[in-house]
C-alpha cells in the first residue's frame, strides 16, 4: 500500500518550463509518462502541444494561475479535483485558479482516456509533484532576488516571505522563476545513492536553491475541502458546453439511417419523398471506406465498424434531418443471422452447461472439493443486456478539407477516434486537429468512436463543416452494449468451512478478464476457480459503467449471503471471516486489501444500524472492491402493503485521500442510484436482431420518486486517491436483492428485478 | 418558408421554419439558444422543459406555428446572471455531474415553485419526477428545490 511520499519521478523527466512572450511562466508536464527529451516548450500560449505534455500551468504575472488541460470531463469531476491538487501543492487561494480545456493537435497520444475511474489514481502522484516543483522555482526565485537561502523562504497562498518579513508575490518573480533549473527533491535520493552517483554532486550544490518538498496531508487547505464544480455557472445559466451546443460557420446537419437489426445491411433505399422536405440538401450514402478497412462480413468491435452502407440525410436543420430520415424507405438485407433474446438464452445457458471454458485462475482442486463436500449449492444468476442513455446522444462535429480535418465533440477516447479518422479517410493523422467539449455522460458509450467516424466520412464526402446528431432512438437502438451475462456460482460446505468456489460466466461478446478473478473471494478459499465462456454475437456489447463487475457484484454477493443462510451464518461476520483468511497473503495477484475490505464492512454495518434493526425496515449487506476502491453498502427496504420499496443506502467508501468532498459525495450517491436503478429496471430485449426499447417509453430509468436517498460515510486515511466514478454502482445491486429477499422471502436470481420477482417492488 | 415570431424572454424574435418545428429546435437551431436541451423528442425525459405562460412545458412538443402570443421563458432568461433563487441554490447545493439536464431541471422546479412556494419533500419528488438525470443526482436535486423554497421565503 502507498502512502504519502515522495515518488521515484525524476522531475526533469515529466515536466519543463519556459517564459512567456507574453510575460509569466508556463509549465508543461505529463501525468503518466516521462517527456521525450526533444520536446521543445512554446513561448506563445496559443502554441500548447498537447502531444508533448498532458497539461500546461501558466503563472501570469499578477500571479493568476491558468490550468490547460485537454483531459475530458464527462460528468465525474476531474476538471474540478485535478487542478485542486495543482493549486495545493502550488499553494494559491482557489479563486486564483482557473482552468481551461485545451485541444488536441493529434499526433502522438498518450493517455487522455475518461474511463475506469483512473484519473485520479493516476495523475496523484504528477500533479502534486507539478505543483510542489513550481512553487520551489519561485520560492528559489525570490531568493536570489533577496539574496538569501531558500530555506529561509516560505510560500503561502500565492505569497512568498523570508526570514526578515519581506514578502513577494509569485507575479512578482515569475519571470525570473521561468528561467531556473528545475530543483530535484531531497526524499527521493538516498544518502548511499548520492555517493554511488556522481550526477548527485550537481544537486548538493544546488542545495542553497531549495528543494522540492511535497506537503503533509495534515497541511492541507484545497484537498479535502468542498470544491464546487468549475463549470458550475455555465451549466446553470445554460450557456454552450457540450458537443451537441458546437456550431461553427457554414455547419450543416445530418443524420444516419442505420441497419435497424444488427445483422443486416443496406439494399436499396427510395429518398424521393426525404428530398422534398423543407430544409433538406441531400440524401447521401456512406459506409464504402468503413467496408474498405474491414475484409468480408468482418466487424471491427473495438471500433464499432460495421461493413454495411448507411444513408444520411443532409439538411439546413435538426428537424428536417429527423423528419427526412422517416420518410426514407430502405430496404435491408441478412448479412449474418438476426439473434434474438430466447436464443441468447438458450446459447448461453448451453455454455454454462458445457466444458467448454478458459480458466482464469484456479487454486486447489474444486473439483475434490465438491466431491468430499458435505453440502454444494449452486445457483444462476441472468443480466439482460444495458444501453448507456447517456442524456446527451453521441453527435460529432466534423469539417474535412484538403489541408485538415476539424473534429470537435464529445468523446471519451480521442486517440483512436483520430487514428481511425486517418486510416478510414486515408490521411495523416498530423492533419486532424480534434477538441474534446464536455460531455453529457459517458457511462462508457463515448470509448467508442464510431459516431467520430461517421461524422468524418460525411464530412469528406460533402466536403463542408458538419454536426452528425443521433437521435434518442438511434442511441438506443443502434449502440454498444453491456453484454447479457449468465454467472453460474457452486459453492462446497465441509465441517461448517467454504472449501470450494467455482464461477462460470458465459457472456455474449465476452466479459470478465485480467484481474478481476483476483478480486474478493480469490484467496479466501482454499479451492477456487474461475472459468469463462464467451458467445460469438454480431450486437455490439462493450464497456458499460463498473465493467466486468456491475453485475458480477450482484450475483457474488447475493450468492454470499445465500451461503451465510444456508451455513446460519451472520453474513458479516462471514464475510469477516473469509477476508481474515486473506490478510498477510503472499498471493501478489490478489487485488484488493483485506484489511480495507473488512473495515468498510465495519464502518457500514455501525452507521446503517445494521445489528439494531428497526421495526419494519430489512436490510441487506455486502462488501466489494473494485476499480482500485473499496466499497461497503447496506440497502433499506420496507413493506409499503404488500409492496417492497428501497428507502435508503448506507455507503462505507474507502478511497484514500478524499480530494474533494463535494464532487465525491456527488460520484458516490450517483453511483449507487444508478446501480439500484439498473438493477430493479434494466432491460433490453432483441427480437430477430432488433432491439425492443427504443426511447424513454419503452425503457424503464430509474427517476425522482423511486430514487433512495444515501448516505455515505468515508474511511479516513492519508493513502493515496482512488477513482470514484464507478466503484459504488456494483455493491447497490446486491444490496437491494438481499435486503428484498428479506422482505419478501424471495431470492432474486435475475435482473432486471421488477420483472422477477413475485410481489413487484418500488423504489421511493 | 413560413415565418414564425416568438417572444422568447422578453424579446420577440422572427424565425423562417417548418410549422411543424418544434420549439425545441427552433430554440437551438435557428436562434443559437442551446441552453434548451435535447434528450429524448418524445417529451419523456425532461431535458427541454422550458416555460410557456409560466408553465413548465416540454418544447420538444410544442409547434412554432402553436406559440402566437405566448410567453417563452428558456433557460438563458430565468435571470440575467444565474441569480434566480433555484439557479442559485442548485450552485449552493453543486448538483450537476454531467450537467446536461440541469437547465431542464431547474425550468421544472422554478415553474413548480411560483406555484407550490412552500412545498414537502413528496411534493418536490412528485413535480420533478419527469425529469431524468441519468446521473442520479436526485439527492441533491431534491436538496436544491428545497432550499430554492426556503431562500425565496427568507
Amino acid at each position: 500500500m502507498s502512502t504519502i511520499k515522495s515518488t521515484k519521478f525524476s522531475r526533469r523527466s515529466f515536466l519543463r518550463t519556459s517564459s512567456l512572450a507574453s510575460g509569466g511562466m508556463l509549465i508543461g508536464f505529463n501525468l503518466f509518462t516521462a517527456c521525450k527529451d526533444n520536446v521543445k516548450m512554446p513561448v506563445d500560449i496559443s502554441k500548447l502541444d498537447y502531444n508533448d505534455f498532458n497539461a500546461f500551468i501558466k503563472i501570469s504575472k499578477e500571479g493568476m494561475v491558468t490550468i490547460f488541460s485537454p483531459n475530458p470531463e464527462i460528468g465525474q469531476g476531474v476538471k474540478t479535483a485535478m487542478p485542486m491538487i495543482i493549486a495545493e501543492e502550488l499553494d494559491v487561494p482557489w479563486n486564483h485558479v482557473n482552468v481551461v480545456q485545451g485541444a488536441l493537435d493529434t499526433k502522438n497520444f498518450v493517455r487522455q482516456v475518461a474511463g475506469g475511474s483512473q484519473s485520479i489514481r493516476f495523475g496523484w502522484d504528477a500533479l502534486r509533484e507539478t505543483g510542489a516543483t513550481a512553487r520551489q522555482l519561485l520560492i528559489n526565485a525570490a531568493a536570489a532576488k533577496w539574496g538569501v537561502d531558500a530555506s529561509e523562504c516560505t510560500a503561502k497562498q500565492g505569497v512568498i516571505s523570508n526570514g526578515k518579513g519581506e514578502t513577494l508575490g509569485y507575479g512578482d518573480v515569475v519571470n525570473e522563476a521561468a528561467l531556473l533549473q528545475i530543483p530535484e527533491s531531497d526524499e527521493s535520493t538516498s544518502e548511499e545513492e548520492k555517493s554511488e552517483n556522481p550526477e548527485f554532486k550537481d544537486t548538493q550544490a544546488e542545495k542553497a536553491e531549495g528543494k522540492v518538498t511535497l506537503k503533509d496531508p495534515k497541511d492541507y487547505t484545497i484537498i479535502g475541502t468542498d470544491v464546487k464544480n468549475v463549470d458550475i455557472d455555465k451549466i446553470v445559466t445554460g450557456k454552450p458546453l457540450f458537443g451537441l451546443d458546437f456550431k461553427a460557420e457554414g455547419m450543416v446537419f445530418a443524420s444516419v439511417l442505420r441497419p435497424p437489426a444488427f445483422g443486416q445491411k443496406l439494399e436499396s433505399f427510395d429518398a424521393e419523398a426525404a428530398k422534398s422536405i423543407p430544409g433538406v440538401i441531400d440524401v447521401i450514402t456512406i459506409g464504402e471506406k468503413a467496408k474498405a478497412m474491414l475484409s468480408g462480413d468482418q466487424v471491427n468491435w473495438t471500433v464499432k465498424l460495421a461493413p454495411t452502407e448507411k444513408v444520411v440525410v443532409i439538411a439546413k436543420n435538426t428537424w428536417a434531418t429527423i423528419k427526412a430520415k422517416k420518410a426514407i424507405k430502405a430496404k435491408w438485407s441478412e448479412m449474418s443471422t438476426l439473434e434474438s433474446t430466447e436464443k441468447h438464452d438458450e446459447a448461453l445457458t448451453g455454455l454454462l452447461d458445457g466444458n467448454d471454458f478458459n480458466t482464469l485462475r484456479k487454486d486447489g482442486d474444486v473439483k475434490k472439493a465438491f466431491a468430499q463436500a458435505d453440502q454444494v449449492i449452486e445457483r444462476t444468476y441472468e443480466s439482460p443486456f444495458l444501453p448507456h442513455n447517456t442524456m446527451e446522444p453521441m453527435n460529432f462535429y466534423a469539417n474535412v478539407t484538403d489541408d485538415k480535418i476539424h473534429l470537435v465533440g464529445p468523446v471519451q477516447t480521442p486517440a483512436d477516434a483520430a487514428t481511425t479518422v486517418a486510416a478510414l479517410l486515408g490521411r495523416n493523422v498530423e492533419d486532424i486537429h480534434l477538441e474534446m467539449t464536455r460531455m453529457g455522460g459517458g457511462f462508457g458509450r463515448r470509448l467508442y468512436g464510431d459516431f467520430v467516424y461517421e461524422a468524418a466520412e460525411i464530412s469528406d464526402a460533402i466536403r463542408k463543416p458538419v454536426k452528425m446528431v443521433s437521435t434518442r432512438e438511434d442511441d438506443m437502438t443502434t449502440g454498444v452494449y453491456r453484454p447479457a451475462i449468465k454467472y453460474r456460482i457452486k459453492a462446497s460446505i465441509k465441517d461448517g468451512e467454504i472449501t470450494g468456489y467455482q464461477l462460470k460466466e458465459a457472456a455474449v461478446g465476452g466479459n470478465m478478464y485480467g484481474l478481476i478473478p483476483n478480486f474478493f473471494p480469490a484467496g479466501a478459499i482454499e479451492n477456487y476457480q474461475v472459468d469463462v465462456a464467451s458467445y460469438n454475437s454480431n450486437i455490439t456489447t462493450g464497456a458499460w459503467r463498473a465493467p466486468y463487475t456491475n453485475f458480477l457484484s450482484y450475483a457474488e454477493q447475493s450468492f454470499l449471503d445465500e451461503l451465510a443462510e444456508v451455513m446460519e451464518k451472520d453474513p458479516v461476520q462471514m464475510r469477516l471471516d473469509l477476508l481474515e483468511k486473506v490478510k498477510g497473503t503472499t498471493d501478489d495477484r490478489i487485488q484488493y486489501s483485506a484489511e480495507r475490505l473488512q473495515d468498510v464492512l465495519k464502518l457500514v454495518v455501525e452507521k446503517s444500524g445494521y445489528n439494531t434493526p428497526k421495526d419494519g425496515v430489512f436490510q441487506g449487506v455486502c462488501a466489494y472492491y473494485c476499480h482500485n476502491t473499496h466499497v461497503a453498502e447496506v440497502a433499506d427496504v420496507v413493506m409499503e402493503g404488500n409492496r417492497p420499496v428501497v428507502k435508503k443506502v448506507t455507503v462505507a467508501v474507502d478511497c484514500g485521500i478524499v480530494v474533494n468532498p463535494l464532487g465525491a459525495l456527488n460520484q458516490i450517491e450517483g453511483g449507487a442510484i444508478d446501480g439500484v436503478g439498473h438493477a430493479m429496471y434494466g432491460d433490453f430485449k432483441f427480437k430477430d436482431g432488433v432491439p425492443q426499447s427504443k426511447n424513454y417509453d419503452s425503457y424503464r430509468l430509474l427517476r425522482m420518486m423511486e430514487a433512495p436517498t444515501v448516505e455515505t460515510h468515508f474511511v479516513k486515511n492519508t493513502l493515496s486517491p482512488t477513482g470514484l466514478g464507478e466503484p459504488t454502482l456494483p455493491p447497490a445491486g446486491a444490496a437491494v436483492a438481499i435486503a428484498l429477499n428479506k422482505a419478501t422471502g424471495h431470492r432474486i436470481y435475475k435482473q432486471p428485478f421488477v420483472s422477477n420477482m413475485a410481489s413487484k417492488p418500488v423504489i421511493g | 418558408m413560413p415565418t414564425y415570431t416568438l417572444k422568447i424572454n422578453g424579446t420577440s424574435q422572427s424565425i423562417e421554419a417548418a410549422e411543424d418545428t418544434p420549439l425545441l429546435w427552433a430554440l437551438r437551431d435557428e436562434l443559437n439558444m442551446v441552453g434548451t436541451k435535447f434528450g429524448c423528442g418524445i417529451g419523456q425525459c425532461g431535458a427541454c422543459t422550458v416555460h410557456v405562460d409560466g408553465n413548465a412545458t416540454r418544447s420538444c412538443q410544442l409547434q412554432v406555428s402553436q406559440l402566437d402570443g405566448k410567453e417563452i421563458t428558456t433557460i438563458e432568461g430565468l435571470s440575467e446572471d444565474g441569480s434566480h433563487p433555484v439557479q442559485k441554490a442548485w450552485k449552493e447545493i453543486d448538483v450537476p455531474q454531467c450537467g446536461y439536464c440541469q437547465a431542464g431541471q431547474i425550468m421544472t422546479a422554478s415553474a413548480f415553485l411560483e406555484k407550490n412556494p412552500n412545498p414537502s419533500n413528496k411534493e418536490i419528488k412528485s413535480a420533478m419526477h419527469g425529469n431524468i438525470c441519468r446521473c442520479a443526482s436526485y439527492n441533491r436535486i431534491e436538496k436544491a428545490v428545497a432550499a430554492a423554497a426556503e431562500n425565496k421565503m427568507a
